[in-house]
């Protein structure tokens, strides 16, 4: 299957501090691709590449085949708010929910660029089906949530715009480890019946592993493996540094 | 004593625009702007201009107002996007300042003898206060009527997913920039329109007027009604002007200096911060789907 995300070589500095050094990766159309790493060893900054919160040094990353961010000066990257347009949904770390306004009026801002409203009602209540709890909170404001249940709602945000890859950075932080496991739950029914291509950072290896079908360990800014997630589970370096075994 | 409460009326009038064009920068979109003085400028000197120079009605004038305003907003717009909070505050403090300097080192002297708004013949006058009064506050319904509008609009639900998180914004596909640069040409051009009833109500312009004590007055406004809060921010400026003349009204401008109603509405500011951080109103929500109907729930009702 052809790759759906392809990043070549990117190379990220903030001034003198090169957080990702010459980084390539692919991720496959259907996949759950997962990337592991430590604090500070550049996920969210490769993230933030992909939807185009930094520029690049070198390389390039394309999406279904277009470049949409590149080092070269006279080639455009695309700028993030136009990556929905192209089916790349962003679920942000911390959440980043708008508080003050309720879930069914967050629901509505993920489908800010959706102008069939008929198909905006039909997709909140599927949101509302996948997570009832969001259901029963839709006239809540945001605020007022939980933050497992805020984590869902901006999962649910982000798939309002029917994505074709969706980028979730740190969806178990801060979260109960029953909440986390839910959360993981819904990003597995998300890929297999919504046939959505998930790439997931995260610092909780063991779950991120497990959720998904391939992955990266990014160290100091490089990858420094990548294969199966089953054969990842099983290397001792992994099982070492990550899995605390 | 009458006479003196319509002068309070109509500018309470004026400034209640101004606070309209204020909310929507800052009140909607979350933007800390202090330039507000210097839409006004721009607004009153282009009235002045066209009335006096061109020769024109005043009614020509407040479009021009308006576009000039709303232009300049764009430039001031532009190029402090990038910032946030106190630095945006900052920079557009300087942009109101070198506004105000410029009028001031173009035209010292100000203008005088601006020709009278007329309507079929009849000429609105400060001699006529109530006449201006319903004049003023005809433009100000008109104001409040479009942002309520817009606030419940496409637009103003983006300006408020700017407000509330620009990073979400952005990951929704709402492009920030172009609603940020929206909400000061929006916020200028009405800014703009209060320099033109100003203009037709004193028949002056003095560029010495234009200060930042005016940007932080407007300011005052917004946060004491309740930011995004349209009906708050018109109240806000009500209570502004009214203990801005207050020692007047009450006779006492003698013993009371001016400057003492600076001091009055900082402590009004500092009580409400204390007691009621949200405004006299609290702060307006968007508020789609509360029952008020808009064009999306209609057409889901439709379809069901």
């Amino acid at each position: 299957m052809a790759a759906m995300l392809e990043i070549n070589g990117i190379t990220v500095r903030y001034g003198a501090i090169e957080a990702l050094h010459n980084v390539s990766m692919s991720v496959d159309e259907g996949d759950v691709v997962a990337l592991i790493g430590a604090n500070g060893a550049g996920k969210s900054t490769l993230l933030k590449a992909i939807v185009n919160q930094v520029s690049l040094q070198e390389g390039s990353i394309s999406f279904k085949g277009e470049v949409v961010s590149t080092a070269e000066k006279h080639k455009k990257s695309v700028p993030t708010h136009l990556l929905s347009q192209r089916g790349i949904a962003l679920v942000p770390e911390g959440r980043h929910v708008f508080a003050d306004m309720t879930v069914e009026e967050n629901l509505d801002m993920g489908a800010f660029l959706v102008k069939d409203p008929v198909a905006v009602a039909k997709k909140k209540e599927e949101m509302y089906d996948f997570f009832p709890i969001l259901g029963a909170r839709r006239k809540q404001k945001t605020r007022s949530l939980s933050g497992g249940e805020q984590q869902m709602m901006a999962i649910a945000r982000a798939l309002m715009s029917s994505p074709h890859l969706i980028l979730l950075d740190e969806p178990g932080l801060g979260l109960a480890p029953l909440v986390v496991q839910d959360i993981f739950n819904k990003i597995h029914l998300i890929n297999q019946q919504d046939k959505v291509t998930v790439f997931l950072v995260e610092q909780n290896a063991r779950m991120a592993l497990k959720a998904s079908n391939k992955g990266y360990c990014l160290e100091n800014g490089n990858i420094v493996l990548a294969d199966s997630s089953d054969a990842l589970l099983r290397n001792d370096k992994v099982r070492a540094a990550y899995l605390g075994e | 004593m009458l006479n003196f409460f319509q002068l309070i009326i109509i500018y309470a009038g004026i400034y209640a625009l101004m606070a309209i064009g204020q909310n929507c920068i800052t009140g909607n979109t979350g933007m800390l702007s202090l330039c507000h003085a210097g839409f006004f400028c721009i607004g009153s000197y282009s009235t002045a201009i066209i009335c006096k120079v061109v020769g024109l009605p005043f009614w020509f004038s407040l479009p021009v107002a308006a576009i000039v305003s709303g232009f300049v907003g764009f430039l001031i717009g532009v190029p402090t996007l990038r910032l946030k909070g106190d630095y945006l505050c900052i920079a557009t403090l300087g942009l109101g300042e070198i506004i105000k300097n410029i009028a001031t080192n173009v035209n010292p002297v100000g203008m005088m003898a601006v020709p009278r708004a007329e309507l079929f013949g009849y000429q609105f006058s400060s001699r006529n206060k109530f006449t201006f009064i319903l004049l003023v506050w005809f433009f100000v319904l008109i104001a409040y009527l479009l942002f309520r509008q817009l606030a419940h609009s496409r637009l103003g639900r983006a300006m408020t997913a700017v407000r509330e998180d620009e990073v979400a914004a952005q990951a929704n596909g709402i492009n920030v920039t172009k609603y940020k640069i929206g909400a000061f040409i929006l916020g200028a051009a009405v800014g703009g329109t209060a320099g033109c009833f100003a203009t037709a109500y004193t028949l002056t312009v003095q560029p010495g007027s234009y200060t930042f004590m005016v940007s932080v007055m407007v300011l005052c406004m917004v946060v004491l009604g309740g930011m995004g809060n349209l009906a708050g921010v018109i109240l806000g400026a009500f209570i502004i002007e009214f203990i801005s003349y207050f020692p007047q009204l009450v006779g006492l401008s003698s013993v009371i200096p001016a400057q003492a109603s600076q001091i009055i509405y900082g402590l009004v500011l500092v009580i409400m911060m204390i007691c009621r951080p949200q405004g006299i109103l609290g702060r307006d929500r968007y508020r789609y789907g509360d029952g008020r109907k808009t064009r999306r729930s209609a057409a889901v009702k439709k379809e069901a």
